[in-house]
């Protein structure tokens, strides 16, 4: 299985807000832990709304969360 | 390992106890002598019933006793419900488990084309049954550890 081409910051940004739990991410989202893990880990890009949800669980628009291939900007 | 790990190897560990076990006791019940045609239907019918059910009760009797070990040793509940992954991956569990059924029973109906016994299409039924049972639990394990 390769790995998705969508990436994301959700463990940086997890840390820069409060040390958030990926626990407290997944509630706030309304997913798993475990699923919360698969995308921080790379192993699964989320659906749209999903994308959005965790976007605005930290109050960022979508492109500062999420990127597609190679991340130059952060 | 994550809970939907744990849960898939112990799906994928009971159904082949439960398998192999209910195999066992059934084939001390056939005949030395073989069967007629009547009791072949009724024995396979049997067979196949009674699996289903003795498989459905065992899996929610584990199902359960997982979920209490799993409190016990970890203090973490259970996920309440199936998120947009859990989704996802079952509907990949369940795609290679039909593909894999649906080509037992093409080759269980081939048997019967070329004349084999009727216990040779039985058996290659419930084998796929059985065989698409564990590839689903095979699919989900490997989703879950490697990703969608």
């Amino acid at each position: 299985m390769g790995k998705n081409l969508v990436g994301n910051h959700i463990r940086k940004l997890r840390f820069n807000h409060n040390e958030m739990t990926q626990q407290q991410l997944a509630d706030k989202v309304g997913v798993t832990r475990q699923t919360i893990v698969a995308l921080e880990k790379g192993n699964y890009s989320p659906s749209l709304e999903l994308a959005f949800r965790i976007a605005h669980a930290f109050g960022l628009p979508l492109e500062e969360v999420f990127f597609y291939g190679d991340d130059t900007s952060h | 390992m994550t809970y939907q790990e744990k849960k898939s190897i112990t799906a994928l560990i009971s159904t082949v106890l439960i398998f192999a076990a209910y195999c066992l006791y059934m084939y001390t019940q056939y005949p030395e002598e073989g069967l007629g045609l009547e009791e072949g239907f009724r024995y396979w019918g049997s067979f196949v019933l009674i699996l289903m059910v003795v498989s459905i009760v065992a899996h929610i009797v584990i199902s359960i006793i997982f979920n209490i070990i799993f409190r016990m040793t970890t203090g973490e509940k259970e996920p309440a419900f199936a998120d947009e992954l859990d989704k996802l991956i079952e509907l990949k569990a369940h795609r290679n488990s039909f593909f894999l059924f649906i080509l037992g029973f093409l080759l269980a109906m081939g048997s019967l084309v070329t004349d084999q016994p009727l216990t040779v299409m039985f058996v290659i039924l419930i084998a796929s049954g059985f065989l698409s049972d564990v590839t689903g639990s095979i699919t989900k394990l490997y989703h879950y550890r490697r990703g969608v």
